[in-house]
């Protein structure tokens, strides 16, 4: 469903952040992109939305070649991803209704959007979508009035308004405290089971990504340096992705963990 | 455990700490302070002042002040009336118009959302704008339209380009990239990626801008009317040709009371759109 193609991405300042990437995510698939600060992670899912524009390679979702579009196609490709993102990003000065229908603004002409007049369809998507999130009572506050976890919420339902065949995450769980980094992990997956979605997951807590995903993805000074089930990573292949560290514990954390997530 | 001296630790526990210097080398730190005092001194200096002018001027000074305790509004009324309206007809037209006119000129300058070449010509208009001070620009006015409030209207809504658009450029290049790469992710069109992204964070930033621009035109315009470009200031340079000072202290307190009361009604509108 998205095929990454010898994707290279050097910055203006010479940094080579991604290293001819190859990469096949199939449809309904979630996967876990790990790998230390730097690695570029945050780099591959921007280029895929071409947020950041590639050097070369290619990226295609579906049949679509993202990386020849021009800027009308690009935005039409765009609604078809939606992402969420590591400080929220909602805009803070909108109430939680408007930054949910941002996510139809690719649908809707600009007088429309202009006006805040939405069809109807849409507002009652945001609607169900807040009421699945759990901030139906929300709807009009501001977004600057609500905590991080209840903001992370907000950005998984302005994605999802977009009816998108792909999510793209980066660092959902960052700001967050445990208890909420996992509400959020779960919610994120059950929501890609409900509705048939593929998901790339930037994350830093390896524990976590084990916790919910099917597959991992490392990701090493910006080339692939595992790729496999999340059983398969064993401190060996974690040396190899961040470098020399007792892992021992981190993974034995998990185990734990685990037990503990099925309980809470 | 005790601090070997022959670590680089062990040396430096004990010492004083300050701040490094900015400018490092010490000699050419205390020649720029001791330079700069020097030309404070000889500038006081070389300014010329005539005592004996100064103490005749005493009189007509204190005439000055001690028509505020009698100003006279009466005598002049319908002038002050007349001139009044025509510099608040002024200050709003000018406002609305300069505003307007700044806003796409602010967004064309903000490196961050434009490409270079609309980035070069709003930064030029801005600049030409800046450069010209009111009163020149009033003059100039003046001599194409005739005497008279469209001359001062123009000048300032040519000066509030200049003001504004460069203060809403710049408060537009520190807005969050986060908030409005979010809202272009979505796959939202140009106009839909400022209306969402990038109008929000800059709202109450562009109001009270505009604000204080209204109370500067004011002001401005009480100035204009000097080189006559219309409004109160042709008023006020009359009342003072004719040695009227306490017609011109009426005239200065209501533009004192407008300028407080402007001043006022900002304070409350800012604190609304935080």
């Amino acid at each position: 469903m998205l095929k990454l193609e010898q994707l290279t991405m050097t910055y203006k300042t010479g940094d080579q952040a991604l290293k001819s990437v190859t990469l096949e995510v199939p449809a309904g698939q979630v996967l876990a992109l790990i790998g230390p600060s730097g690695a570029g992670k945050s780099t591959l899912i921007r280029c895929v939305n071409r947020l950041v524009n590639p050097t070369s390679g290619k990226v295609f979702l579906g049949d679509v070649e993202l990386t020849a579009l021009k800027p009308s196609g690009l935005r039409r490709e765009r609604r078809r991803m939606g992402m969420i993102f590591q400080e929220y990003a909602l805009v803070e000065r909108l109430t939680v209704m408007e930054n949910v229908l941002s996510g139809r603004l690719g649908y809707v002409g600009f007088w429309r959007s202009f006006l805040r007049k939405f069809p109807q369809s849409d507002v009652d998507e945001a609607f169900r979508l807040l009421d699945r999130v759990g901030l139906l009572h929300m709807a009009d506050k501001r977004a600057d009035e609500l905590s991080g976890g209840q903001r992370q919420r907000v950005g998984i339902a302005r994605a999802l308004i977009q009816d998108p065949a792909l999510l793209l995450v980066d660092e959902p769980t960052a700001s967050l405290d445990p208890k909420t980094s996992r509400q959020i992990m779960r919610l994120i997956c059950e929501l890609c089971e409900e509705r048939d979605l593929a998901a790339i997951i930037n994350i830093h807590d390896v524990a976590l990504a084990q916790m919910f995903v099917t597959r991992v993805v490392g990701l090493t000074a910006g080339a692939i340096a595992f790729d496999g089930t999340p059983e398969e990573l064993t401190p060996d292949v974690l040396t190899t992705i961040y470098g020399e560290e007792d892992w021992a514990e981190t993974i034995e954390e998990v185990d734990e963990d685990d037990e503990d997530g099925d309980g809470a | 455990m005790t601090a070997d001296m022959t670590t680089e630790l062990g040396i430096l526990v004990g010492n004083k700490w300050k701040k490094p210097p900015f400018v490092k080398r010490a000699w050419l730190r205390w020649l720029l302070i001791i330079g700069a005092g020097l030309y404070f001194i000889a500038a006081i200096y070389s300014i010329d002042v005539n005592w004996s002018r100064v103490y005749q001027g005493l009189d007509r000074g204190g005439a000055f002040v001690a028509a505020f305790f009698s100003p006279d509004f009466t005598s002049r009324w319908t002038d002050i009336k007349e001139g009044m309206t025509e510099s608040i007809i002024m200050t709003v037209a000018s406002s609305v118009v300069g505003i307007l006119i700044s806003i796409p000129i602010g967004l064309g300058a903000a490196r961050n959302i434009s490409p270079m070449p609309v980035y070069m010509i709003c930064r030029g208009i801005i600049a030409v704008s800046r450069s010209l001070q009111e009163i020149i620009v009033a003059i100039l006015l003046v001599a194409i339209f005739g005497f008279g409030p469209l001359a001062g209207f123009l000048t300032l809504s040519f000066a509030t380009i200049g003001f504004l658009s460069k203060l809403l450029a710049e408060e537009i290049e520190t807005i969050n990239k986060g908030q409005a790469e979010a809202v272009r992710a979505t796959g939202a069109r140009w106009t839909q990626w400022i209306n969402y992204g990038i109008q929000p964070q800059i709202m109450p930033r562009l109001i009270g801008l505009s604000m204080y621009r209204i109370d500067i035109n004011f002001r401005e315009s009480a100035i204009l009317g000097l080189v006559g470009a219309g409004g109160i200031g042709a008023t006020l340079n009359t009342a003072f040709d004719r040695y009227e000072y306490d017609t011109a202290a009426a005239i200065l307190l209501i533009i004192i009371v407008i300028v407080m009361g402007l001043e006022y009604l900002s304070g409350i509108i800012r604190a609304r759109v935080q």
